[in-house]
């Protein structure tokens, strides 16, 4: 059994159609990733699993129990973490505060304790700005401690939305270093990218999305070397 | 953070207009209060004193009231305008206790008249504000579901409109059930109204009544108890967390709805604990109580910066102090102190709608 089963969601935004019948599994242990221009539907797929955007139609299932029927606050003690797009850090609460509000809804300490040394052992930075009002750190760092707040819910399934967004290509690589570092310790990733390149490299398997719709699947490596996916999301000719 | 660049300076026909409006402004205020104060000083120290007093005392009231508009202004951005109706609740809960209090007979050798609300005017007054309090917090919590929580997601006009009819309808309901009337807050006779611990100011006896005592330390330990719950507890961390962004909040495991309901709870809590002091100092109470003091707080909220909880508590104090000195200060008529109350309402939101001290907090922040 698949560790997450997309089964033909349909979801709306009022009256507009943004998601027509978006199926996808994720194995455990795997990176998955979700390519696609601007306005495909990669962010309302991950909003549609992690509840913030109910489908209409389709299910959702985590090892086979179903999401749908579960509310936004309730899907994240099932297992499912978030990294939004725009990272969505709380500006005006400490770094520590953000990291602790990742733990809301544990309630053992020591092992909360344990995540939290493992979070500052990925990114030391964010140690030395705990007790910095997160508005002001860099978007870099911002990146980091939204990624460490979505780890502190010691998530199974990790969803992560554009991370590479708006970070200087060193920042990029850093991130996804952290990413495959992440994966490698037992966590399953579906990260949704604009920077196609970079997510299929370190992915194992793909759906490219359109309109709305998966139009490919694949391996990652067969992806990359697929030539309209090398055409239209890779800048190849 | 975004990262906007401030538009160039333009001088506009509202900047001008402005300027102008501040420079009437000041002149006035330097001419009377040079008129006051030196050419025809008509005040002791004794006075001034008195009116400071009793500044305070109603400051600290506006100011409990304030935080629970910038509370909920925080968490909804809306203004919750029946606020101050609540605050009415909370003091009738009070009334109620003191007059039941009043009818129970513990009569003592010494007294075979006394009451249980003199024989044990502590428990009373605890009583008192144990009832005010919860059924305010209560009222709060319902007022939430019924008015304001089928609007989630409705463009934010609907629910001030549903708050304006909220308030009406709490007004109407009040006086239907407990009739037009003004009614005599029954003290116990250790917090007898206007007596208290005289000091003597510039060769007069200056009163601290033990009500307005009573209602400044209340204040205070209110203040400081919700301070502490927002800024170091779990329920206050996460009530930040959804004033900044309900989505992510959500995300990380956070019942959003459930905090809303939290917070109005907390801030119709607030409200009752306003409206049973202000029972116990001020002595009267009817269904229309609570519309001054809570559109006055509403002024101490947007002082100190909408969503501000320091800001709330220093506006609240502030606009009492103002408002008591104020007509003394500026030499003019008494009754127009709700004039200067919300005149101040009006230039806030001409010069500074951010608050006084709204921006020095954004500037703390960079």
């Amino acid at each position: 059994m698949a560790m997450l089963e997309v089964k033909d969601i349909h979801t709306y935004y009022g009256n507009i159609h943004a998601l027509k019948g978006i199926s996808l599994t994720v194995e455990q242990g795997e990176i998955v990733t979700l390519i696609g221009s601007n306005g495909a539907g990669k962010t309302t797929t991950l909003r549609s699993i992690c509840g913030l955007q109910k489908p209409r139609t389709g299910s959702i299932q985590l090892n086979g129990e179903d999401l749908n029927s579960y509310k936004a606050h309730q899907i994240v003690s099932k297992g499912v973490a978030m990294v939004p797009e725009g990272r969505g850090i709380f500006a005006r609460l400490t770094v520590a505060e953000n990291l602790d509000l990742g733990a809301y809804t544990r309630n053992d300490r020591t092992a909360i304790q344990e995540d939290l040394e493992r979070v500052f052992t990925i990114f030391p930075r964010l140690k030395e700005r705990q007790r910095q009002v997160a508005g002001t750190l860099s978007g870099g760092e911002q990146q980091m401690l939204a990624t460490g707040r979505a780890l502190m819910t010691r998530p199974r399934l990790l969803l992560m939305d554009e991370p590479s967004m708006g970070l200087a290509p060193v920042l990029v690589e850093a991130i996804f270093d952290v990413i495959k570092a992440i994966n490698k310790e037992g966590t399953t990733i579906l990260l949704v990218e604009q920077n196609a390149l970079m997510a299929l490299s370190i992915a194992h398997r793909g759906y490219v999305i359109q309109t709305g719709q998966i139009v490919l699947q694949d391996t990652a490596a067969n992806l990359k070397n697929n030539e309209t996916v090398q055409k239209a999301y890779l800048g190849i000719e | 953070m975004p990262n906007v660049k401030p538009p160039a300076r333009r001088v506009t026909t509202y900047k001008i207009v402005q300027g102008i409006i501040g420079v009437v402004l000041a002149g006035y205020l330097i001419w009377r209060l040079f008129v006051v104060f030196i050419a025809n000083p008509s005040y002791g120290p004794d006075t001034w004193a008195r009116f400071a007093i009793a500044g305070l005392i109603l400051g600290s009231v506006y100011a409990l009231v304030a935080i629970g508009y910038t509370l909920v202004y925080g968490i909804l951005r809306m203004i919750n305008f029946a606020h101050g109706d609540i605050m009415m609740i909370g003091a009738f809960g009070g009334y109620f206790v003191f007059e039941a209090l009043k009818s129970i007979p513990t009569p003592t050798l010494a007294d075979p008249e006394l009451t249980f609300l003199n024989a044990h005017p502590v428990l009373s007054v605890i009583a008192a504000f144990i009832v005010g309090v919860s059924i305010a917090a209560l009222s709060g919590y319902f007022l939430e579901k019924i008015a304001y929580r089928p609007l989630r997601g409705a463009p934010r006009l609907v629910p001030l409109i549903s708050a304006i009819g909220a308030s009406i309808f709490l007004e109407n309901a009040a006086q239907l059930l407990f009739g037009a009337q003004r009614r005599d807050y029954a003290n116990p006779i250790v917090l007898t109204r206007g007596e208290g611990w005289g000091i003597p100011i510039g060769g007069s006896n200056v009163i601290l009544t033990y009500t307005g005592v009573l209602t400044v330390v209340i204040s205070t330990l209110i203040m400081i108890a919700l301070y502490l719950l927002v800024m170091r507890t779990r329920l206050g961390r996460s009530m930040r967390a959804v004033s900044e962004n309900k989505q992510v909040a959500a995300l990380m495991g956070i019942d959003v709805d459930g905090v809303i309901s939290r917070t109005f709870i907390i801030s119709g809590a607030l409200a009752g604990a306003a409206g049973v002091m202000w029972g116990i100092h001020l002595g009267l109470v009817y269904h229309f109580v609570g519309f001054i003091p809570g559109i006055k707080a509403f002024t101490a909220a947007v002082l100190g910066g909408i969503g501000n909880i320091p800001g709330a508590m220093i506006g609240g104090l502030f606009l009492g102090l103002v408002e008591s000195l104020g007509p003394a200060g500026l030499g003019i008529n008494f009754q127009l102190k709700d004039v200067i109350a919300f005149g101040i309402l009006v230039l806030v939101l001409i010069f500074r709608p951010t608050g006084i001290i709204g921006e020095v907090l954004t500037e703390e922040k960079v």
